[in-house]
């Protein structure tokens, strides 16, 4: 142990032209093309005439460092090593000798076990956040769950046969870190939070009345100590107060519930970016494998496959064929609780007399 | 040595993850039980995840816990069941800085491996939800000195609570030839300069920066930023006719007109024998034509930047999606970056003067109004920022209440030149 005092250095963002692979760095802001040679494999043209191979893998996200090393040893023996990682926890390796793509790819799927895809109209790998494995608010697990969807997705993600890209994340609780897709999957909280009143002393009561969306807490006495009651009737089970308080506990391993929402976007491309929308609700959080989960994340995927036209993503796909199709194709029942009564709630109802008969 | 390091062996007992051993997605539960035969705090770890899996429950709380003179970057986690996995009392994860747009040398990548197994766990995450590599397992002391090894390799620790966050770039430059501008460049130099808000939680609240090269936004700006940054072009795109044609040749016509020029948000594209005529001063820059036609289309030579504002997830007033702030600006210069920089600091200056605790930026301009906000950082209003004019007639304009009668107050200072209402004591 060094005996250094520890001090802020302030270093900031490491320095990437230090990581960049040699083709990177010669031809950088000098690219001219890119192609997909085959799912999982890009290949990127320089004006210079050099070529770029990017092996695309799905990574399990979390690793060992074992497996990091291993990782390594790859890119050491064929990527001059370099790789880089995409914003979905894929791995890239960078080659840049055509002669060594073939030994590559092999050791890739051979020897990492890690599938090749996740390029052009596929599904790729799933943003996903920590769940039980490190998170202190989660309703549910994120690696695991998504380790089991992936399983069923496998096809989709090694060929690139879909209308376009489909990308699928997983939150854990409602504060959702996982953030939109193109079909999402949130924990559903179903009660008000359950308040320790005797441990309440290690919040910020201010800031535990001041983060609630719906103003459903207000301050109380309980037994002689300062604490907060909820009003239940204005309660909508966020749990927006739990991650501020450990001691509004919102999560019920009983009642919780996982839900599916579909059309996120935030590609500019042909239409603006858009929010997702609830597709399906009430699925049971099912460890260890989530298999209601998968059927009906299939169910969302063969239907947009069967009808969406090239390029589209899947919620321009809805918008196109509308919400009564989606429902019907999907054999999703449509209930009350799809029709929205948030901030969005008027302008999300036909406003017109458009109607499919 | 720290306690992560020392713990004793112990059995697994994991008949619900054992589940995750089967199928052809990588499973990090595999991975992680080979590993515990090395790393024996693993098996508690992987043990109280099984007891998760039971009883549908979680076993972590956090705490607070700081390298000296940071205000952010560890995240602390003690576990309710340290009676049983006492290695798990203190199991915190260290955020790193990822390099821009992720890229590795395996130098750089084994030593973080090294460094997350000599002070914890040894168990890495590429890549956190924000951006940065997450290193998993440290013990109190453990993180410090993961912090210090970290420090001394020219790493730097992540940013959490109400700061700037680590910021997060597509590969732009480095490997697309769609980037519009250096998004690596400009996501250092915003890390670099502002390192200090990065470091010191000081702001209203979080406030995040996602940089994407095109309006395909591999960063996910749109939705998942307070201030995306987004390359863009003025004046015509690139069109190589010829090829074009070859493109009309291998695809045929029907292709072309049914995935390319119908699927043209603002109408601005059409075919004429085999050449392709774009109304450029009609085109919203969406990409889409490029996307398809990427041989023959390219973005235009004269490039900059898009600059929005505002988007983030549900909580509070539901999602907010960013909205245009600057329509148009270069990014080439250092005399461009210098003027980036003071723009991001008259933007925080605003909202963190006035916004509320807890606050994000795009909750506090639906607070307060675009217009105000425009006023308060001092831009002019320009009709790109707005999909439409307001239709609410309820209005105060300045301009039209003059005084009725004597000693009336027709104008309520406006909220950028109003008087503290507390002022501090010292």
């Amino acid at each position: 142990m060094s005996n250094k005092p520890l001090a802020p250095r302030d270093q900031g963002a490491p320095d990437y032209t230090k990581l960049l692979h040699p083709l990177m760095a010669k031809n950088y802001g000098a690219w001219e093309s890119h192609d997909r040679l085959r799912p999982g494999v890009l290949v990127h043209t320089a004006k210079s005439g050099d070529k770029l191979y990017s092996v695309r893998a799905g990574s399990p996200r979390t690793m060992s460092a074992d497996t990091v090393r291993k990782v390594c040893d790859i890119a050491d023996k064929y990527c001059q090593g370099f790789l880089r990682f995409t914003s979905r926890s894929n791995v890239e390796f960078l080659c840049g000798d055509k002669n060594d793509l073939d030994g590559l790819v092999n050791a890739v799927e051979n020897s990492l076990g890690w599938p090749l895809g996740g390029t052009g109209p596929s599904v790729s790998n799933i943003s996903h956040t920590q769940g039980w494995l490190h998170c202190n608010l989660p309703g549910s697990d994120a690696a695991g769950s998504v380790k089991a969807l992936m399983d069923e997705l496998i096809d989709e993600f090694k060929n690139e046969t879909l209308p376009n890209r489909v990308h699928i994340s997983s939150s854990c609780c409602q504060i959702n870190c996982a953030s939109h897709g193109d079909i999402a999957i949130i924990v559903q909280h179903h009660h008000p939070p359950r308040i320790n009143h005797a441990n309440m002393q290690i919040c910020e009561l201010p800031k535990v009345v001041a983060i609630c969306p719906a103003a459903a807490i207000r301050p109380a006495v309980v037994n002689g100590m300062e604490t907060v009651e909820v009003v239940n009737e204005k309660c909508m089970y966020c749990g927006a107060c739990h991650g501020q308080c450990p001691s509004m506990e919102i999560r019920d391993s009983e009642t919780d519930t996982l839900s599916i929402w579909v059309g996120g976007k935030v590609s500019n491309a042909r239409t603006p970016p858009t929010f997702m929308k609830l597709a399906v609700w009430g699925l049971p959080n099912n460890p260890p494998r989530w298999p209601e989960v998968g059927e009906a994340v299939r169910r969302i995927l063969s239907a947009y496959k069967e009808s969406a036209k090239p390029w589209e993503r899947v919620g321009e796909w809805i918008d196109r064929i509308g919400w009564q199709r989606f429902f019907e194709k999907t054999g999703f029942p449509f209930t009350r609780y799809h029709i929205d009564d948030g901030p969005e709630a008027l302008s999300n109802l036909n406003r017109s007399a458009m109607v499919r008969l | 040595m720290s306690v992560n390091q020392t713990s004793q062996a112990m059995e697994l007992h994991t008949p619900m993850l054992n589940e995750l051993e089967s199928g052809p997605w990588p499973s990090f539960f595999s991975d992680l039980k080979e590993y515990s035969k090395k790393k024996p705090i693993v098996a508690q770890l992987l043990n109280q995840l099984e007891e998760s899996y039971e009883n549908r429950w979680n076993y972590w709380l956090g705490k607070i816990i700081n390298a000296p003179g940071y205000g952010g970057g560890i995240i602390a986690r003690v576990s309710e069941l340290s009676h049983k996995y006492p290695g798990l009392a203190n199991f915190h994860t260290v955020r790193v800085i990822e390099p821009p747009g992720w890229v590795y040398s395996t130098e750089s990548l084994r030593n973080l491996a090294d460094t997350a197994e000599r002070n914890g766990a040894g168990i890495l995450q590429f890549h956190g939800m924000s951006g940065d590599v997450l290193l998993l397992g440290f013990d109190d002391a453990g993180s410090l000195q993961c912090v210090e090894d970290l420090m001394n390799d020219g790493w730097d620790i992540g940013g959490s609570g109400a700061a700037m966050r680590t910021l997060q770039c597509c590969v732009g430059q480095a490997r697309c030839e769609m980037a519009c501008y250096d998004t690596m460049k400009t996501t250092k130099h915003i890390t670099d300069t502002f390192i200090h808000y990065l470091h010191r939680p000081e702001f209203v609240y979080k406030f995040k920066f996602k940089l994407s090269g095109c309006g395909n936004d591999c960063a996910n700006s749109m939705l998942r930023s307070d201030m995306p940054i987004i390359g863009t072009w003025r004046g015509p795109m690139q069109v190589d006719q010829a090829k074009v044609a070859e493109f009309i040749d291998e695809k045929g016509i029907e292709y072309l007109i049914d995935n390319v020029i119908t699927r043209c948000p603002t109408r601005c594209l059409a075919v004429r024998g085999k050449s392709l005529e774009v109304d450029n001063d009609n085109c919203v820059r969406c990409m889409h034509c490029i996307n398809v036609m990427h041989h023959a289309l390219k973005p235009g030579l004269d490039r900059g930047v898009t600059i929005l504002v505002g988007g983030h997830r549900t909580l509070k007033i539901g999602d907010t999606l960013s909205s245009v702030l600057v329509p148009f600006m270069k990014l080439e210069t250092d005399e461009d970056l210098d003027e980036l920089i003071s723009f991001i600091e008259r933007v925080w200056e605003f909202w963190n003067d006035n916004g509320m605790d807890h606050e994000r930026i795009g909750e506090f301009i639906h607070r307060v109004g675009m217009g105000t906000f425009l006023k308060g950082v001092g831009l002019e209003p320009d009709p790109r920022m707005i999909r439409q004019p307001r239709t609410t007639p309820y209005i105060k304009f300045e301009e039209l209440a003059p005084t009725r009668f004597e000693g009336e107050q027709t104008k309520m200072p406006p909220v950028w030149n109003r008087e503290a209402e507390a002022v501090e004591t010292a």
